[in-house]
């Protein structure tokens, strides 16, 4: 057959409180063996408390060419941040 | 020293370091790199336990062995691991019939030994099955992948199944140490386990489309110290370096 | 593209790297730096995996159980290491199987280390301490590189890897504050694995065309004998510990530069281990061929039963 086994992403929550981050990716048949290979691969010391896995291909990503369109514009968007205002040296926490 | 108790203990503790042993041998030479990683955690898992029966047992002995003395330095013929155990890696079909053989069982057996009259026993049963739990799933699965997967898979699983199935019935034997525990309230009764491992074990292969073996005759001797001829070879290479060089630390 | 075109896009690229900027996969990339990056971490993944074998040897002989399992938790890292590089690389746009693919044909070479016989029990306290001491120093560098899957891979390895190198040195120890025979057994190891350690940095950096291109991307940080003396001068005093004695008659601390100088090595044997006549490549190779041939089925296998059941996941939908 010479098929390879399909790509999945893989998340890990470290602890309760925490969210899923990405931990790296691996081969798997299945989603079940792609858990089951997520928990021997990367939680053989004790990383984590929940596993998310993916398949690669259904992850849609956004183009780095698009860049300059998606991201920068946020850029100047100054006022969404709490130190665009003034406020009297009397106010310390705000 | 309770000699029923470091019999019984060492009945445990045999068949984990066998098949630990076993699965070593494997390590870089999975049929994928994932897979690889796996079935190492599961000797892992079993060399745990190992230690933890070996240095109860010594503990017990109370002289100046210790866990590797035990692991090591005993002739054949005291070795008491049933013969499943010591079956080798024929294919990755063997490995995981071999597997899935022992867990079913061995899963049953610390369910119970966990209300064992030793504490100490209680507690390793209590930790231990929580990586058997995952063996099961492991093995189990598997099953059903060859079993159904493809027609080469299929009849790979099927001759492995078929092979091992003469070991299965030593499983529920027991020993005069065994006898003497379960009276004590210390040992596991195996012989209330008996049908139910055959019925999980058939219902798995079920599922995988493997006829369960019809067979009359049975294998034993492993829990008396009479094993298989592969069984020299194991220890050849397990007790090289304590019998190469005795008496040293490392 | 015009050649104007791709030429400001390296710019904007070389650009990003001296800023410390990462590359990510889907980023512009000169085909370059696609390739050799490609070569340069299957080569590591490669190394990981193989370098599984002499150590595996030793998993089903070791002397006591808790050597026992500590080596295989570290033959089993190897694994998982090879397995995180061969990731990053897929991100590149190459499957695990086509690198397979070049590893099993002799295309891709892996490090020149594991084509040694692990002969004695000495053996493995050497590689721990010596094969791991010297790839640590190469890997820690790299935690830095360019391209970010690379480097977020190997932040993970060498976090992983910390206590491989103790494991080789506590074993190297114990044995030289053993039995003579121990002793012996310890000396001769360090004896055999010194000169191919340091031969694990690469040739001279007279001989090493692709520096200064690597540096400029981060793959190297220091040349190849910058490394190779830093290994030297943080071995030297380790051996010294413990009682051991360094092969190299010419080995002398030099307190005018502040380091060891040391012998010359066996470039022709560097070379020919290479090029793949080494005392172990064969066996190496055919070890991991016949492990991927043996386990093809299985992998169909699993594949044809997901696939069945998806169908009927499929038809019961309908």
């Amino acid at each position: 057959m010479k098929k390879e086994w399909p790509l999945w992403e893989v998340f890990v929550r470290s602890k309760n409180g925490l969210e899923h981050r990405h931990f790296g990716s691996l081969h798997a048949a299945d989603a079940e063996m792609a858990l089951e290979n997520a928990r021997d691969v990367y939680t053989r010391r004790n990383e984590g408390v929940s596993i998310w896995v993916v398949e690669s291909k259904n992850i849609t990503a956004s183009n780095p060419e698009h860049n300059a369109e998606l991201f920068e514009p946020a850029q100047d968007k100054v006022y969404r941040h709490p130190t665009f205002y003034d406020l009297p040296d009397e106010i310390k926490h705000m | 020293m309770n000699t029923n108790l470091y019999n019984y203990l060492l009945g445990i503790a045999d068949n984990s370091l066998i098949l630990g042993q076993r699965l070593g041998e494997l390590c870089g030479h999975g049929p994928s790199l994932e897979t690889d990683i796996a079935l190492t955690n599961i000797s892992l898992d079993l060399f745990g336990q190992v230690r933890s029966y070996y240095q109860y047992a010594a503990k017990v002995a109370g002289d100046n062995r210790d866990e590797d003395t035990i692991a090591m330095m005993r002739p054949e013929r005291e070795y008491v691991n049933v013969l499943l155990v010591e079956q080798p890696n024929t294919d990755f079909g063997y490995v995981i019939a071999r597997q899935f053989l022992f867990d079913v069982y061995h899963y049953m057996f610390l369910t119970e030994l966990q209300s064992s009259k030793d504490e100490t026993l209680a507690a390793i049963a209590k930790k231990s099955i929580k990586e058997v739990s995952y063996h099961v799933r492991f093995s189990s699965d598997w099953i059903k992948r060859l079993g159904d997967g493809t027609e080469e898979s299929h009849k790979r699983i099927q001759n492995a199944i078929n092979d091992l199935w003469t070991y299965t019935d030593e499983l529920f034997h027991q020993t005069e140490a065994d006898k003497k525990m379960i009276a004590d309230g210390v040992g596991v009764d195996t012989s209330k386990l008996k049908e139910q491992y055959y019925k999980q074990i058939s219902n798995v292969l079920d599922e995988a489309t493997i006829e369960v073996p019809d067979l009359k005759y049975f294998q034993k001797g492993g829990k008396q110290g009479v094993h298989t001829e592969h069984m020299g070879y194991i220890l050849a290479e397990l007790q090289y370096m304590q019998r190469a060089y005795p008496n040293m630390s490392w | 593209m015009s050649e104007a075109q791709i030429k400001s896009l390296e710019e904007e690229f070389e650009a990003r790297i001296a800023r410390d900027e990462k590359i990510e996969p889907k980023d512009w990339m000169p085909e370059k730096y696609r390739k050799t990056h490609i070569r340069q971490m299957s080569q590591h993944a490669h190394s990981e995996i193989v370098g599984m074998l002499p150590e595996g040897n030793w998993i089903s002989r070791a002397p006591s159980l808790r050597r026992k399992v500590a080596l295989l938790a570290k033959v089993q890292d190897e694994g998982g290491h090879g397995l995180y590089l061969y990731s990053a690389t897929e991100t590149l746009g190459i499957t695990r199987d086509e690198l397979f693919e070049q590893l099993h044909t002799g295309k891709a070479k892996y490090s020149s280390i594991f084509n040694y016989p692990a002969l004695t029990w000495a053996d493995i306290g050497a590689i721990g301490w010596l094969v791991d001491g010297a790839a640590i120093i190469n890997q820690v560098a790299l935690c830095g590189t360019s391209f970010g899957p690379y480097a977020r891979a190997m932040v993970r390895i060498c976090k992983e890897e910390s206590f491989h190198q103790r494991q080789g040195y506590e074993i190297t120890l114990k044995l030289a504050q053993g039995t003579l025979e121990q002793k012996a057994m310890a000396q001769d190891a360090l004896n055999r694995f010194w000169w191919p350690s340091l031969m694990m940095f690469g040739p001279a950096d007279a001989d090493s065309p692709n520096t200064e291109q690597s540096m400029k991307w981060k793959l190297k940080r220091k040349t190849n004998d910058e490394l190779r003396q830093q290994f030297i001068d943080q071995t030297v005093p380790q051996a010294e510990l413990i009682g051991l004695t360094i092969p190299d008659p010419d080995l002398k601390w030099n307190e005018e530069k502040g380091c060891y100088d040391s012998g010359e090595i066996d470039w022709d044997e560097f070379w020919q281990v290479v090029k793949g006549h080494g005392p172990c490549n064969k066996e190496r190779m055919k070890a991991r061929v016949s492990a991927w041939e043996n386990g093809e089925w299985v992998r169909d296998a699993a594949l044809a039963h997901a696939e069945k059941q998806q169908e009927k996941k499929l038809n019961k939908a309908v």
